[in-house]
């Protein structure tokens, strides 16, 4: 099993995240509507998952090995253009269609539609609910006897739906050792930081509460991403127990002025906005 | 020999009667509750096939919403709680992750209107058809005998797509006979045909409309019964040819007359040939505390009331 990234493996990532950045700019703007803070925290983790953990096939239900697949599930909804993304990064469709992203008739919908696009498992968009989702399947798959992972996707403001605590209780009950949970620690949600709205923290104290084991990770630092998922289905397999990830990510990374503020969780920038921007992420390394 | 007319029998029991036999040959059938499979019966199925049973515990939410990751991994889920907790508390999660996805997953709720009895108003939900009817790909049903809801479980598992059964808490009398009788999901049953008067209902209080009709027969009114167990999709032409034949249309329900069957009616005759309609239900209020009987009485729902009702408005 690899363990460590390759340089040139690590090179190729980051390149790509940083178009995935920009491919999501355009598509808000474009859209004139989207959630830029909360897909530009996501980028690096749910690439890296995509392209070095996840077991898929974009040929999707017509694949032998659909059964046997690892599942995704994006529990925060509202960071369906970076998954859209990634998708389409790894085949799914075509890229072009990114650029139709919330409009009228497109497959990309402002939140994640399993019956407009394949590769989405399942429709999501109202929070709370991702979590006990993937404990069904985590428990469709046991009873299949199919070793494969499944991964729910969280924001960490969504940790204030209750159906979250149903969830981890459930997991921890059953012991899941197939389920993955990753906690996008962006500290923001729309009205505000997290501990001013309604205190979330401690994260892993809660999830350690329920049975689970917590690891911690820094969300944009894609060798420590890969490194994190690897021990993650280890540690989960090794003692019998679902594992979350809590990813420190900060909430707009790669633009300045929309970083750690939640003035940006469901804005689209105007023109000088986008301009500048897009001049940021380009000149990133 | 199956189950015969005339028999009393606990529809809930018949409810985790079908699951079993369901499970003996329909491997991938799985079921969720939420600590209520004593009452809703799918403990019977717990007992037989235990590793494919879940219990959420007190969480209807993650309940509904477990049962949806399992119906993406090729299986049929039935999950079940009283109809109050199930339509109401994840009201959400059934509309925006089981229907939105059009999953496989068979939401059978039982202790639906008044007749919870003695619990009161917390637990009798006469709002879940209003609220379930109004979600898309959504197929709501309610089964007037154990015999019509052994069939239609039966039918729910093997259609594919999200299914609503609404099942009472109370024992009901056989209407049909199990030996001569043929389920027709999408149609309603012409129980019995008259030409003065149609009573379009359905679930336990059908069995109070055909002994309304036998009163009303002595009182020189001929009505006709329609058994609409299937709410949505509504058999629309048997209900319009009825109202074509006598003009005069009454529902009746153990449900709110708003956004249940009586709306129903009323939305399609309105469209399609209007006449005037009376709806028998319960009228914008809650329940409350009693026997069963007792409540059926007050909200004007067994034979005695509807016989009053029915005259009232066929003058």
């Amino acid at each position: 099993m690899q363990t460590k990234l390759s340089a040139n493996e690590l090179l190729k990532l980051e390149k790509i995240a940083k178009e995935i950045r920009i491919e999501i700019l355009k598509m808000v703007y474009n859209a004139q509507s989207g959630h830029l803070g909360g897909n530009f925290s996501a980028v690096e983790l749910i690439l890296t998952l995509y392209k070095k953990v996840l077991k898929h096939n974009k040929a999707w239900d017509k694949s032998k090995d659909f059964i046997t697949r690892d599942r995704f599930v994006l529990s925060k909804g509202h960071a369906s253009a970076v998954l859209y993304c990634v998708l389409a990064e790894e085949g799914y469709f075509d890229k072009k269609d990114l650029m139709n992203f919330r409009k009228f008739g497109s497959k990309c919908q402002g939140h994640p539609c399993s019956n407009s696009l394949s590769g989405i498992e399942i429709s999501t968009g109202s929070l709370g609910q991702g979590l006990s989702i993937a404990c069904g399947m985590a428990l469709g798959l046991k009873l299949d006897k199919i070793n494969s992972f499944v991964y729910a996707y969280i924001g960490d403001g969504e940790m204030q739906e209750g159906q979250i605590y149903e969830a981890m209780m459930s997991a921890g009950h059953h012991k899941l050792d197939n389920l993955i949970a990753i906690v996008d620690r962006n500290c923001y949600q729309i009205d505000g930081h997290t501990e001013c709205v309604k205190t979330i923290h401690p994260i892993d104290k809660k999830f350690q509460s329920f049975g689970w084991q917590t690891l911690e990770v820094d969300g944009h630092n894609i060798e420590r991403i890969f490194s994190v998922y690897e021990k993650a289905k280890e540690l989960a397999i090794e003692n019998k127990k679902p594992v979350a990830i809590i990813a420190n990510t900060v909430k707009g990374k790669g633009v300045s002025f929309m970083e750690n503020t939640a003035a940006w969780h469901g804005k689209a920038p105007n023109k000088e906005q986008f301009e500048a921007a897009l001049k940021e992420l380009e000149e990133q390394n | 020999m199956g189950m015969r007319t005339g028999e009393i029998i606990s529809v809930r029991k018949t409810y985790g009667e079908t699951l079993v036999e369901l499970g003996e040959t329909q491997e991938n059938i799985v079921v969720v509750d939420a600590d209520l499979s004593c009452s809703t019966m799918t403990m019977y199925f717990e007992k037989k096939f235990p590793e494919r049973f879940f219990n959420a515990g007190i969480a209807e939410q993650d309940a509904i919403c477990t049962a949806a990751g399992l119906a993406t991994c090729g299986k049929i889920a039935f999950v079940s709680t009283f109809a109050m907790f199930a339509t109401g508390r994840a009201y959400d999660q059934i509309r925006n992750t089981i229907a939105y996805s059009n999953l496989n997953v068979k939401i059978v709720a039982t202790h639906a209107g008044v007749t919870v009895g003695e619990d009161g108003a917390s637990h009798q939900a006469l709002e879940d058809i209003s609220l379930m009817r109004g979600i898309p790909n959504m197929l709501v049903m309610v089964p007037c005998d154990s015999i019509e809801a052994k069939a239609m479980i039966k039918f729910a598992a093997n259609y594919k797509g999200p299914v609503y059964i609404r099942l009472p808490r109370t024992n009901l009398t056989n209407i049909h006979d199990e030996d001569s009788y043929q389920f027709t999901p999408y149609n309603a049953k012409i129980i019995s045909e008259g030409k003065d008067i149609t009573i379009v209902t359905n679930g336990e209080t059908l069995i109070e409309c055909i002994n309304a009709k036998k009163i009303l027969e002595g009182k020189g009114i001929n009505a006709e019964i329609i058994n609409a167990h299937t709410v949505k999709p509504i058999d629309t032409e048997t209900i319009i040819e009825s109202a074509k034949k006598t003009k005069k249309i009454v529902t009746v329900e153990n449900h709110s007359i708003n956004g249940g069957l009586g709306s129903t009616v009323c939305e399609i005759l309105s469209e399609n040939y209007p006449c005037k309609v009376k709806r028998i239900g319960t009228k914008d209020v809650f329940g409350q505390s009693g026997e069963q009987r007792e409540l059926m009485h007050y909200y004007r729902l067994t034979s005695d009331e509807l016989v009053e009702d029915i005259l009232a408005f066929a003058k």
